[in-house]
């Protein structure tokens, strides 16, 4: 920072909000894309990602290994960086504060504070305020949303269910989110005071929803995208970016289904876009069903 | 803060591939001006300006060539339509781009030389106050992993600087910032660019 400042006398500043929400800004419209290494990043930017997000199992792959899941080593995020010019995003735990230091001392373009990963404070969510980097956190329902962006995240994702090839989820939390903002923009000024002590959410948050009738931050989609129908869903749900996890590397032939998502979630209201972008793109990621799921990722969070 | 009722009655494209074209449309939409999302070939028909938005342009220069929007918007601007280009949106105008890919494509639209991601990772990305010329006091300018405009021909105009860098640039039809006019809460420079069409 410093040099820069003696380059340049003109009064600047960085990590303040507009500036943070202002990378999420620019990932509208876009695909980030789970990538376990340098390869795969490669593949990832190659289809025309926005930001790749670097960790070292994909949640597929979590929830079949067990134990506890955590911060990837730094060596392995250093390594993704080095070969994308694209924002490379990495997670930490929910509430491990020095997770999220390590990962900014890193130069990583966006934090998120995954439930993907096992709580480290069953709790706490981690102070954003205190951080140059922008977070990303996930959300269930607009409640949840809320709470993050008052504690600084920048950005909301729904939550769906990581790592199941499931969508279901991630429409129920888009559409809990969603619909819950159109509610409130018809709310008058007294049943505000009650939206806010049923969502657990800031007053003032919920007041400023209900005049611009959206989130202060953008919305993106996780969990449980695997075909170029389930990131043009979200987006036609309202989501105004996708995130895929294990979608695109637990299928058959993940680059062609990796550009495929990346021109659905553009074209995303263009069936006939759609329909030719899925042609012989291989098998899916195989999935699981709500019912055959032991623990819910989603839950993690407070 | 009205433009002229010539332009009122002109659309604004904004590319709507990938990255910030809502905040594009929001300051569009507040200037009382019609604004069009461009994806496909068909969507260029009814535009007579065209802003391209901050975002990945890696990204979006992929999605240029997939959606054929490509060779028709090269044309187009070759043959004098105004267009704006904001970080990314630069770097696609640019006549050189340095730390691009490979096959990332190029409108050579405007005749700078043009580095992706010059002035760092996010946690380097800010916020500052600059003088643009042609208005009466600073406009406070949003950097995200911006582009550096690393040299210029003598044919292009420089209309804002941020210490020795140009970040504001106009040469013929082709506006470009370094910057992200459309994040801040002022219209002014979307309003200098709509009434010059």
């Amino acid at each position: 920072m410093a040099k820069r400042e003696t380059e340049n006398p003109s009064k600047s500043a960085t990590g303040s909000m507009l500036v943070k929400r202002g990378l999420a800004e620019m990932l509208k419209g876009g695909v980030i894309m789970d990538v376990v290494n340098p390869e795969q990043a490669k593949i990832a930017e190659d289809a025309g990602a926005c930001a790749v997000m670097a960790l070292e199992r994909v949640p597929a792959d979590i929830r079949r290994d067990g134990g506890v899941a955590r911060m990837s080593d730094p060596e392995m995020i250093t390594g993704i960086q080095a070969v994308c010019s694209i924002p490379v995003m990495a997670k930490a735990r929910i509430g491990h504060f020095v997770e999220a230091q390590v990962l900014e001392s890193l130069g990583v373009d966006f934090i998120d504070e995954s439930e993907v990963l096992t709580p480290a404070d069953e709790a706490h969510h981690i102070d954003k305020l205190k951080f140059t980097a922008p977070f990303v956190c996930g959300a269930t329902n607009l409640g949840e949303a809320l709470r993050r962006i008052s504690e600084g995240a920048a950005l909301i994702r729904s939550k769906g269910e990581a790592g199941t090839g499931n969508i279901v989820e991630a429409v129920r939390h888009l559409r809990s989110i969603i619909g819950d903002i159109r509610k409130i923009t018809q709310a008058d000024s007294a049943e505000l005071f009650e939206w806010a002590k049923r969502l657990q959410a800031p007053l003032p948050l919920v007041q400023e929803i209900a005049e611009t009738g959206w989130l202060q931050v953008p919305l993106f989609c996780a969990g449980g995208i695997a075909t170029p129908s389930d990131a043009a869903l979200a987006m036609q749900l309202g989501a105004q970016a996708v995130f895929v996890g294990s979608g695109i590397f637990k299928s058959d032939d993940p680059a062609p289904r990796a550009k495929a998502i990346v021109e659905a979630t553009t074209h995303f209201r263009d069936p006939e876009i759609i329909a030719k972008v899925s042609r012989n793109l291989g098998v899916p990621m195989t999935g699981i069903g709500m019912d055959k799921i032991e623990q819910r990722y989603a839950e993690r969070g407070w | 803060m009205r433009v002229s009722q010539n332009s009122a009655t002109k659309v604004v494209g904004v590319l709507a591939l990938q990255g910030a074209f809502d905040s594009h449309e929001r300051m569009l939409d507040e200037l009382d001006v019609a604004a069009q999302e461009v994806r496909t070939p068909q969507d260029l028909s009814v535009v007579d300006a065209l802003i391209m938005p901050g975002g990945e342009s890696t990204t979006m220069s992929q999605l240029l060539e997939s959606s054929e929007l490509f060779e028709p918007l090269k044309k187009m601007i070759h043959e004098g339509m105004p267009v704006f280009g904001t970080c990314a949106g630069m770097i696609l105008l640019a006549k050189t781009i340095i730390d691009g890919r490979d096959d990332q494509v190029s409108f050579n639209a405007i005749d700078i030389e043009v580095q992706r991601n010059a002035y760092g990772r996010q946690i380097d990305s800010f916020e500052a106050e600059i003088q643009v010329e042609r208005l009466d006091g600073a406009f406070h300018a949003v950097f995200i992993r911006a582009p550096r405009i690393v040299s210029l021909s003598p044919n292009v105009e420089i209309l804002a600087k941020f210490g020795s860098d140009v970040v504001l640039a106009k040469q013929k039809n082709v506006l470009v910032a370094a910057f992200h006019p459309e994040l801040s809460n002022d219209k002014r420079i979307h309003e200098m660019f709509v009434e010059g069409i």
